[in-house]
């Protein structure tokens, strides 16, 4: 009985949190706009019948989608600013862990609170602090201009630029943290064989220190790209007019266009690309589990 | 067991003081109001007022077509009003509550009531134009003394905004003001519900798209402030709220507005109770103390925008009653024109439109 309830709980959570939203909103995108409160048909009603109201639905909205381009452009554009975004925060997280890995036992601590520290401050205001940073008469610009390094201030804010330095910000402690574990983890007398065995340094490095963080350098990446995927308020506020990202698509749609029907499609097809990358995830997660 | 009833009774006497404690809430535009005026209305009435923004008439439609916003007062646009009318969004105005009705100004009351049959359902809170910002030292240094400011040409033509660019414009993120000022620039009725008229307009965006920095409809009151960009197409208290605060911080900006020459909309924003108010009868109370005349010229003395309270003229500082750009005169009122809202179909043609003109796809 005890253990039906502890595996019926994390499944009842599901349910609650995860499937009704998500059956709500797959039933949204198979209806049509309305002028109504709230703004699509048909609404479901007892006295009309489940058969009635099912009859009414239709994947009109899924097949707009495909007609459209700007949707498939929109998703791919997201995934390649997800991946060019977790391909620089591993550049810049991985040397980060190593040295916080590296650095002696007393600055640890506070290396790794230097990591957690901005999380102290709300991450809205973390990203218009960027805004002032980035703008034409922001710090960088004042600061570039000074130093007479350029002569007329550079245009990053509104760009795609903006975005990736953005992202790469906001997520650089999901990177860090998990490859920090796995290198903290680290037996160094392994790394003391391989030299003593005629590695070099370099080789040593590669051949022992990276494959042995591979989970961590795996778990940062999947936390880092699932997130960015589908990312909304750093394309919004640093971004221009230029940046298609999906979920930048998926508001519009909502907000200022009104069409629930077809953001509900929208974010039920943002969901199943999602699956992949989580699914994957959870494999070497459990892999990882079972290893240890 | 005494210690949990008496719990219990507190926690009931906790939650009725909540219920009663009278509030109201209010949702309107950003940058809108004299915020003195809030809590001139809390010690007033003794009232608790809770105030947030939004900018843009699609969000707040969102909210309201979405029920249950938890909102007293709200302030949707004209076309947007009417459209949420028919959707039954707002209750009807309990007019025995609102002695300063009175107030209001019967030439503002008779064009709202194209949205508003009768005014039954909303007051009017301000009213203004759409139009050009320029930083006018920028704009004449980059296309010389003789730049069209006050035309459409400027924002338009491929030529000048490719010269523009460097120094920034934005745009407003709305469909409902961009598509009619881009059919008034080719010459086409700004109010055509015509799907193949508008989609003309795509050509005009097109060719502009590239030059254009964001679509905005509220950055870009600092952005021109700070000298961030040189040109916007926005709304007229907006841009002249910048060009005071670039007078405020005294950083050599300078920004004018413009309506532009080939004529320019005209646009209502509306306020209003929606159907499912939380606190009806404290919503009222706000509008009335809206319409009160001082408090109304307070408002519009800070955010420069017309209001359509005839009682407040006398109290509204000169260089706002004064001001052509805000209060139009009889030859600039003739050059102004109005939109109704598009139907169903037109509607999907209008998003899909803006969509594709800002992605740039």
């Amino acid at each position: 009985m005890r253990r039906f309830a502890l595996i019926a709980l994390p499944y009842a959570w599901l349910l609650a949190l995860f499937l009704v939203p998500f059956l709500i909103v797959v039933k949204i995108s198979l209806s049509d706009v309305a002028l109504s409160i709230p703004p699509y048909s048909p609404q479901f009603s007892w006295d009309e019948g489940i058969g009635a109201f099912l009859a009414e639905l239709d994947f009109e909205n899924f097949v707009f989608l495909t007609q459209d381009s700007l949707y498939w452009k929109a998703y791919l554009s997201s995934l390649f600013i997800a991946l060019v975004s977790t391909v620089l925060t591993l550049m810049i997280g991985y040397p980060v862990a190593y040295g916080m890995a590296r650095a002696s036992e007393e600055w640890r601590p506070t290396l790794m609170m230097l990591i957690i520290l901005p999380f102290w401050t709300s991450f809205l205001i973390r990203v218009y602090a960027w805004m002032g940073i980035l703008s034409q008469e922001g710090f960088l610009n004042q600061f570039l201009l000074w130093t007479g390094i350029i002569s007329t201030p550079l245009t990053i804010l509104n760009t795609t630029t903006a975005v990736y330095i953005g992202i790469v910000y906001t997520y650089l402690p999901f990177m860090v943290l998990p490859i920090y574990a796995a290198l903290d983890r680290l037996d160094g007398s392994l790394i003391e064989a391989a030299e003593d065995l005629g590695c070099s340094r370099l080789s040593a490095f590669w051949l022992v220190t990276i494959p042995m963080s591979r989970n961590g350098i795996i778990a940062g990446c999947f936390l880092v790209f699932i997130p960015a995927l589908g990312e909304f308020v750093i394309p919004s506020l640093l971004g221009g007019s230029g940046t298609l990202m999906i979920g930048k698509v998926l508001w519009e749609e909502f907000f200022s266009n009104r069409d629930w029907p077809v953001a509900s499609a929208v974010a039920v097809v943002l969901l199943l690309i999602l699956i992949i990358p989580i699914v994957l995830f959870q494999r070497n997660q459990q892999r990882a589990s079972e290893a240890d | 067991m005494r210690l949990h009833t008496l719990t219990m009774a507190s926690l009931l006497a906790l939650t009725s003081a909540m219920a009663s404690a009278d509030e109201v809430r209010v949702y309107n535009w950003s940058d809108y109001i004299d915020e003195s005026l809030l809590e001139k209305f809390e010690q007033e009435t003794g009232i608790d007022l809770i105030y947030d923004v939004f900018d843009s008439n699609e969000v707040l439609e969102t909210k309201m077509l979405a029920g249950g916003s938890g909102y007293d007062v709200v302030v949707p646009s004209g076309t947007f009003l009417q459209r949420q009318i028919s959707a039954g969004a707002f209750q009807k105005l309990d007019m025995s509550k609102l002695p300063n009705i009175e107030n209001m100004w019967d030439v503002v009351a008779k064009r709202t009531e194209q949205y508003d049959p009768g005014n039954e359902y909303s007051i009017n809170y301000m009213w203004g134009t759409t139009g050009i910002g320029v930083n006018v030292g920028k704009v004449a240094e980059i296309l010389g003394e003789d730049a069209p400011m006050g035309s459409l040409e400027l924002i338009f033509d491929p030529a000048n905004m490719e010269k523009l660019a460097e120094c920034g414009v934005h745009f407003l993120d709305a469909p409902t003001e961009m598509i009619p000022a881009a059919l008034k620039y080719i010459g086409e009725d700004p109010d055509s519900q015509d799907p193949d008229t508008i989609a003309k307009t795509e050509e005009v965006f097109a060719a502009v798209r590239p030059y254009v920095q964001k679509f905005h409809n509220s950055e870009y009151i600092n952005a021109l402030a700070n000298g961030d960009i040189c040109v916007a197409f926005g709304w007229s208290g907006d841009i002249l709220q910048a060009r005071d605060r670039a007078a405020e911080a005294d950083n050599g900006v300078e920004i004018a507005y413009n309506a532009p020459s080939e004529g320019a909309l005209m646009w209502f924003d509306q306020m209003a109770i929606p159907v499912d108010a939380p606190n009806p009868e404290a919503a009222h109370t706000f509008l009335n103390f809206i319409m009160d005349a001082q408090n109304m010229a307070a408002a519009s003395n800070y955010v420069y925008y017309a209001n359509g309270n005839k009682a407040s003229q006398e109290f509204l500082e000169g260089d706002v009653i004064g001001d052509p750009a805000i209060y139009p005169d009889e030859a600039t009122l003739e050059n102004l024109y109005t939109t109704t809202p598009y139907g169903a179909k037109v509607q999907r043609v209008v998003t899909r439109l803006w969509t594709k003109v800002k992605s740039g796809t």
